[in-house]
């Protein structure tokens, strides 16, 4: 746990200082192809001269805020629809339940794909919108937090089934509070711990899906970098310079081992009962 | 057992259509149109003839009672023409389905035969070296992102070494698909190493405080008769469970690495179908990803139910 947090804080270090101590991230320069590393790019260049250090911080900050984003609106969904299933129980909690099944049973990645290759110039949505940078980002959460929400959703609901037929629960009916105040201030405050291990533990694997969708074409589309999209241009020149591909996959396996080894320490500190570890979406 | 797993068939075929619901209305929303790519592709028609053809396919309904056509046809049998291959959505889907199974069941055997006996002898010291070291190769093998995994592979192995094809299985026959089966296996067995090991380290040390345990030892067992025909009887119950719920997304979930390594499985045509606006295909191949889970979780169930007489109801 300690291992994780202390990756996580040194590559956040590293990704606010980035901007200060090193060139440009999408300036090209092609007379500096390929460029072995040296004092100006400490790790090299890419195959457009750009600096492969700079750019892999960048893609880091973008990655990683994906990933946050996507946990965070997956926790929230989860939560609201655990809660309501487990507190109300009868109907609601069975045709919620049913829901998250069928969400689980989903194919991910494919069902992924037909989601980030949808055009969303055919909703409607006006160019600006479209062509800003914030978009891109949001749009991967909206995506996969879409599908992501199932963890949380039955783990909080468990935890709201045990908690509602508690004493303190029961006065509160007695007092007079009504249901959304219970779930939120008696019931959500009680099952926050498996909320915040599950959602730990998620960001690693946001981080890989992100990661695919972006080395598919399908997510992060360049010259913004990610993790991902850096990999897709890598493999192109995998024969001539296998150097590039080597460092964002490495970076990949940090962030995401960092995450899992925090959620895994998490688990054991606050919930050592629960039966979640690190898992792992299709390959 | 059978009304349940009637019940489970039932809400199984309600995902199916919901499913089908979905992706249908999301393929609509796809860059580009058939007709579209039909005039682009033929320079005789003019936007007439787009007219003209819309009306004949249908395409000028409503969505909706488009995807009402289709379920019905689906229902019969039919699915379709796949535009990118050029003959029938079945005709394309079984070679996929096949070299998919042959990458699973080779990736999914080998993983297993690894990750199983590292799980057990990690479980037997809890928090020693050894168990700690399983742990890090598990939590490792989880972090892993697959397409570098392969990526890495090829350069090490491809590239630097020039000891293995990298990609290509389609254009060879025989002994020589042995060659190109490797990477890709290897792939896809070391990233799913850890969940295996680290599921079965659970559920041998679950095992392990219960009572059977400390008769068989106080009536006189061996140590590994103990562990090999006590406990791990009862800790493969929920591994099998898992491993059945796993094999439904394989189908589907190979699709990295059947992109890294030109692998003509069923991942990669789904992927190619999505990209290429192959609707029939695309959609088949959704459907067919998805009811391939659900038959995984419904043989997950069946398996338990079989595994375990206590949760047999008499």
């Amino acid at each position: 746990m300690r291992a994780g947090a202390t990756i996580l804080i040194l590559l956040a270090l590293a990704m606010a200082l980035a901007p200060l101590l090193l060139p440009d991230p999408e300036a090209l320069d092609l007379s500096v192809r390929f460029a072995p590393p040296a004092l100006l790019h400490p790790l090299g260049t890419d195959e457009l001269g750009r600096d492969l250090a700079a750019r892999l911080l960048a893609g880091g900050r973008v990655s990683l805020a994906v990933a946050a984003a996507t946990a965070l609106l997956a926790a929230i969904i989860g939560t609201v629809i655990g809660l309501v299933a487990g507190y109300r129980g009868g109907f609601t909690d069975a045709a919620l339940m049913r829901l998250t099944d069928g969400v689980m049973a989903l194919p991910l990645l494919p069902l992924l794909i037909v989601l980030a290759a949808a055009d969303p110039a055919k909703l409607g949505l006006g160019a600006e919108v479209l062509n800003s940078e914030g978009f891109a980002i949001a749009r991967l959460a909206l995506i996969i937090a879409a599908v992501g929400w199932t963890t949380v959703a039955r783990l909080v609901r468990a935890s709201a089934l045990t908690v509602r037929s508690r004493d303190y629960v029961r006065a509160a009916v007695a007092v007079g509070a009504t249901p959304g105040r219970i779930m939120i201030r008696h019931i959500l405050p009680n099952v926050a711990s498996p909320i915040v291990v599950a959602t730990t533990l998620s960001i690693g694997n946001i981080i890989l899906i992100e990661s695919a969708l972006s080395f598919l074409g399908l997510g992060i589309r360049p010259p913004m970098a990610s993790w991902g999209n850096m990999l897709t241009g890598a493999m192109d020149v995998v024969w001539s310079a296998p150097a590039l591909a080597v460092w964002p996959g490495g970076a990949i396996l940090l962030a995401v081992l960092a995450f899992n080894l925090l959620g895994d320490g998490l688990q054991r500190r606050l919930d050592p009962r629960g039966g979640q570890t690190s898992q792992k979406a299709g390959g | 057992m059978g009304v349940t797993i009637l019940s489970r068939l039932l809400q199984s075929l309600a995902v199916l259509v919901a499913m089908s619901f979905v992706v249908y209305g999301l393929m609509g929303l796809m860059p580009g149109d058939p007709i579209d790519l039909m005039i682009a592709g033929n320079p005789h028609l003019n936007a007439a003839d787009a007219v003209r053809l819309k009306a004949l396919y249908g395409l000028d309904r409503p969505w909706t009672e488009r995807w009402l056509r289709w379920l019905a046809q689906v229902g019969q049998g039919e699915l379709g023409y796949s535009r990118l291959h050029a003959r029938p959505v079945m005709a394309a889907m079984i070679p996929a389905l096949v070299n998919t199974a042959i990458l699973m069941a080779s990736s999914l055997l080998l993983a297993l035969v690894v990750a199983l006996p590292l799980g057990i002898l990690a479980s037997l010291r809890p928090g020693s070296v050894l168990d700690r070291l399983v742990n890090l190769v598990s939590v490792a093998s989880v972090s892993l992102p697959v397409f570098w995994l392969g990526l890495m592979l090829i350069v090490v192995f491809a590239v630097e070494l020039a000891w293995l094809p990298a990609g290509g299985m389609a254009e060879v026959t025989g002994g020589g698909r042995l060659a190109h089966m490797i990477l890709p296996v290897a792939t896809l067995a070391l990233s799913g190493i850890g969940q295996y090991a680290r599921h079965m380290r659970a559920a041998m040390i679950a095992e392990a405080g219960h009572d059977y345990i400390r008769t068989a030892r106080a009536k006189g067992c061996s140590p590994a008769r103990v562990v090999i025909r006590h406990q791990l009887r009862n800790a493969l119950i929920p591994v099998t469970t898992i491993v059945a719920l796993e094999v439904g997304g394989l189908f589907s979930g190979a699709l990295i690495t059947e992109t890294v390594f030109a692998w003509p499985g069923m991942g990669r045509l789904i992927y190619e179908a999505v990209m290429g606006n192959d609707f029939n295909l695309a959609l088949s191949g959704l459907l067919l990803a998805t009811a391939m889970t659900l038959v995984g979780s419904i043989l997950a169930d069946i398996a338990y139910v079989r595994l375990d007489p206590r949760v047999r109801t008499p």
